[in-house]
């Protein structure tokens, strides 16, 4: 059913977050919260160079030292052959999953995994993992990916050839793959041009900062039952990597999902359960493990850094004509950066006749990189949307009217092939012509920018189950990690269907034995997908306690309607009855056929895609290059806004984590590969003092494939920020910006440079 | 017959030779796979594992029964992740 154009009582609204009261006072339990009877701590011992080829590991010593009850190293796992997967960033290589896990060979990063121990205490397996002896022969590393492209790069990987161009390559190379969308031809475009820009821009790995580290809880029990307790973003996609990575049957491994201190894309892979599975397999104990920060930025995924390149042709009233971009996109030690949406994101604003797009996916001495918030679409949109607000210049343009004259609707045909369907980047544009924010003079001393992002969203597949408690509350399960409040949505859905005060309804995510596959959370998906199941559960409660009350009034279920949550009789004809509530029927399921439960497994398509515009005033202090947010206001179509204020805090924190993208986050290595900033006190995130209030703007274009309109919200806030923050720094300096990030070290050089 | 339009990005166009546009007699997804692996050995397994299929706009990711209509607009891209 679909409830668009019906009086929603719940969804819309504003209730209580049901997970606050736990975190704000430190009751949720998190992976590093859990606890076992005689548990080991387990901790890895990581490589210390960026490219060296392991000689030999002796564990003996490690072994030996009294407490120390298990050593892993490669060897303890199974060698897996090369085969694709589709993860939260895109496809990835379970044999290079398993190789990230534990090195096998070479140790490709600095931090690269190489052993592990599990002792009684976690000063015993600090003291083994310094009596692990290493023998490397340590190899030229490249860490840039302009560097890792060229010919006399140190090649990561021997056997690997770069896909994609014919004829097939004879030397390895670290270009893993080239990848080219066309639309048109983007030659013709120019020469037809009036006006032509062209620049070429820089971006940074930044790391997806979440505030909890990794933590697992694993015990191997002699029976070969294997329990998890972990932070993730899919408890589903846990179970499966590690049944894979360590070849036992996945009926034999239950995942329980903690509370997730948050994962932006980053926990959309794996990294300590498998070795903790392992040490726990060998010693018989159950094996606790956390990353310290330092690990967490060594040893697990940033988003890729990429060097790109942008040509612009247009015409003298605005009309773009033609586009070439050419994207180089850092994967880390293995294949698979976001290089595809990345080619796919940037463009897809706008409706171009002409569009070349060119990216590559390269392997440097760096950690692999992880999904991240719309992966690949932040670094594309920087370039794309810096470069038009010169062009906006260079054509004497208002840059929102150039937009809004290039704008994709309903019916624009992307690069990429599809034609855009039930989009809202229009009505997002007219919001922000309208905003107070667009329409106020800029303050003296300051400077405004704009910039927009595009991205997909995705369904998939989902599971809820709807259970009417004894006492007629109710109580909704989804497979469905809740990184972005998820369990509140899912909640008011449930409790709309049914009639009911959301109060009266409890929603838990459920561990993979106790509910039907859920994949991750990721791609925006949750609302949209898990809530389609929750929604189509809860529909099915529905049509039962139909039936217990026709069986309670001994009528024809047809004659019982469902409305503000109690059962009514249909008409006269059926017979005069009080209402029957929830309670009421819950009372007598016993008697008219058990519990009153659903469970519903979707793979829920039709995921609306989400544009936004942000817009950004800053002020510059040119002796220090000092970068400050004055004013920030983020303008999104989400869809229909389930919970609003959940819906404003995605945007808001998007939008946050986009302000540190664009001006100070940044790895800092040395001359040897080894980062020299892994802490948050110098690789500098935002914090509250650092922004002003995200004013966030709800623009409600239904998504008529969800039963509420919802569309995936999480992750369109991150694209445009760099961009916006990089265009009014360069109309207050009237130096472009085009290198993240815009640091004061970084703005100081710019202005110095353009001074003499 | 349904056209259906291999969109570049993927790592299909090594099987096609090049071609990016082909009439497939196909009514679903799964028949889909099925003729384009009977074209071009391997293509199959390439578009099953990681192509999605858009149809008039709406993108569907792993779902052998969505329709394809002669009159569609159906194009195979990537398929799409995220974080």
């Amino acid at each position: 059913m679909n409830y668009l154009d019906t009086n929603l009582k719940v969804v819309g609204t504003r209730p209580v977050r049901p997970d606050g009261v736990d975190k704000v006072t430190g009751r949720a339990i998190y992976a590093a919260d859990t606890r076992s009877a005689g548990m080991l701590w387990g901790k890895i011992l990581r490589s210390p160079h960026a490219h060296a080829r392991i000689l030999s590991i002796d564990t003996s010593k490690a072994a030996a030292l009294p407490g120390v009850q298990a050593v892993v190293t490669s060897a303890d796992f199974p060698e897996i052959k090369s085969e694709e997967a589709f993860v939260g960033e895109g496809p990835m290589n379970f044999r290079d999953l398993s190789t990230n896990v534990m090195a096998r060979g070479k140790a490709l990063y600095e931090g690269h995994a190489v052993a592990a121990v599990a002792a009684t205490t976690q000063a015993v397996a600090d003291a083994a993992l310094a009596l692990i002896e290493v023998k490397y022969d340590v190899l030229p590393h490249v860490i840039d990916v302009d560097a890792a492209m060229a010919d006399n790069a140190p090649v990561l990987h021997e056997e690997m050839f770069t896909a994609g161009v014919t004829p097939k390559p004879t030397k390895a190379s670290n270009i893993a793959k080239v990848v080219t969308f066309k639309k048109g031809d983007a030659e013709a475009g120019f020469a037809g041009a009036e006006v032509i820009f062209e620049k070429s821009y820089t971006t940074k790995p930044v790391h997806q900062a979440y505030i909890e580290p990794h933590a697992c809880l694993v015990t191997y029990g002699s029976d070969g039952q294997v329990t998890i307790h972990s932070s993730s973003q899919g408890h589903f996609m846990v179970r499966a990597y590690t049944a894979k990575l360590l070849g036992i049957d996945m009926a034999n491994i239950r995942v329980n999902p903690a509370e997730i201190g948050g994962g932006f894309g980053g926990k959309t892979l794996i990294y300590l359960e498998p070795v903790a599975v392992a040490l726990s397999r060998k010693s018989g104990k159950s094996v606790k493990m956390q990353m310290t920060r330092e690990e967490v930025f060594r040893g697990s995924g940033p988003t890729s850094g990429a060097s790109m390149d942008v040509k612009i042709g247009a015409k003298k009233d605005g009309t773009i004509v033609s586009v070439k971009q050419i994207l180089k996109f850092q994967a880390g030690a293995f294949a698979g950066s976001p290089i595809g949406p990345g080619c796919m994101c940037g463009l897809a604003l706008y409706d171009i006749e002409n569009i070349e797009v060119v990216g590559y996916d390269v392997v440097s001495n760096r950690p692999k990189v992880a999904a991240y918030r719309a992966p690949g679409a932040p670094i594309t949109s920087f370039a794309v949307e810096s470069a038009l607000d010169e062009l906006a210049d260079q054509l004497g343009m208002d840059p929102l009217a150039l937009r809004e004259k290039n704008a994709a609707k309903n019916g624009s045909k992307t690069h990429y092939g599809v034609t855009h369907n039930n989009i809202g980047f229009e009505q997002v544009l007219a919001a922000v012509k309208t905003h107070p924010h667009w329409t106020s003079p800029v303050k003296p001393g300051q400077a405004r920018g704009l910039a927009a992002g595009f991205w997909f969203n995705i369904g998939g597949e989902s599971s809820a189950t709807v259970h009417v408690n004894e006492d007629g509350t109710v109580t909704v399960a989804t497979g469905s990690v809740d990184v972005g409040g998820s369990r509140a949505s899912m909640g008011m859905m449930v409790a709309e269907v049914l009639g009911i005060d959301v109060a009266k309804v409890r929603a838990t995510v459920a561990d993979t034995a106790s509910v039907g596959f859920t994949f991750l959370t990721g791609g925006s998906r949750v609302t949209f997908a898990t809530g389609m199941a929750a929604t189509q559960a809860a529909e099915r409660v529905v049509d039962e306690l139909k039936r217990r009350a026709a069986a309670i009034w001994e009528i024809q279920a047809d004659a019982v309607e469902w409305r503000d949550g109690k059962a009514y009789p249909a008409g006269s004809n059926a017979g005069a009855f009080e209402p029957l509530d929830l309670p009421a029927i819950a009372l007598k399921a016993g008697r008219t056929g058990g519990p009153v439960t659903a469970e519903v497994s979707v793979n829920a398509q039709g995921a609306g895609a989400g544009f936004g515009a942000h817009i950004c005033d800053v002020s510059v202090d040119q002796e220090t290059g000092q970068v400050t947010i004055e004013r920030y206001t983020a303008v999104q179509d989400v869809g229909k806004a389930i919970h609003p204020s959940y819906v404003e805090g995605q945007i808001q924190g998007g939008a946050v984590q986009g302000i540190g993208w664009a001006l100070n986050e940044e790895y800092i290595y040395s001359d040897k590969g080894q980062m020299e900033n892994p802490g948050f006190l110098d690789y500098r995130c935002p914090v509250m003092s650092d922004v002003p209030m995200i004013e966030a703007v709800l623009v409600e274009v239904p998504n008529p494939r969800h039963p509420f309109g919802a569309r995936g919200v999480g992750e369109v806030p991150i694209i445009p920020p760099m961009a916006a923050i990089g265009n009014a720094i360069r109309r207050a300096t009237g130096v472009p910006m085009p290198h993240l990030p815009m640091s004061p070290p970084t703005v100081l050089a710019a202005l110095d440079a353009a001074k003499t | 017959m349904p056209k259906v339009v291999l969109a570049s990005g993927g790592s299909c166009h090594q099987f096609t030779g090049g071609r990016t546009e082909f009439e497939v007699e196909a009514t679903t997804f799964r028949r889909l796979i099925l003729e384009l692996d009977q074209k071009f050995p391997g293509l199959g397994s390439q578009v099953e594992e990681g192509m999605a299929i858009a149809i008039d706009g709406e993108i569907f990711q792993d779902a052998y029964g969505v329709v394809l209509k002669p009159e569609s607009e159906i194009v195979l891209i990537p398929k799409i992740g995220g974080g």
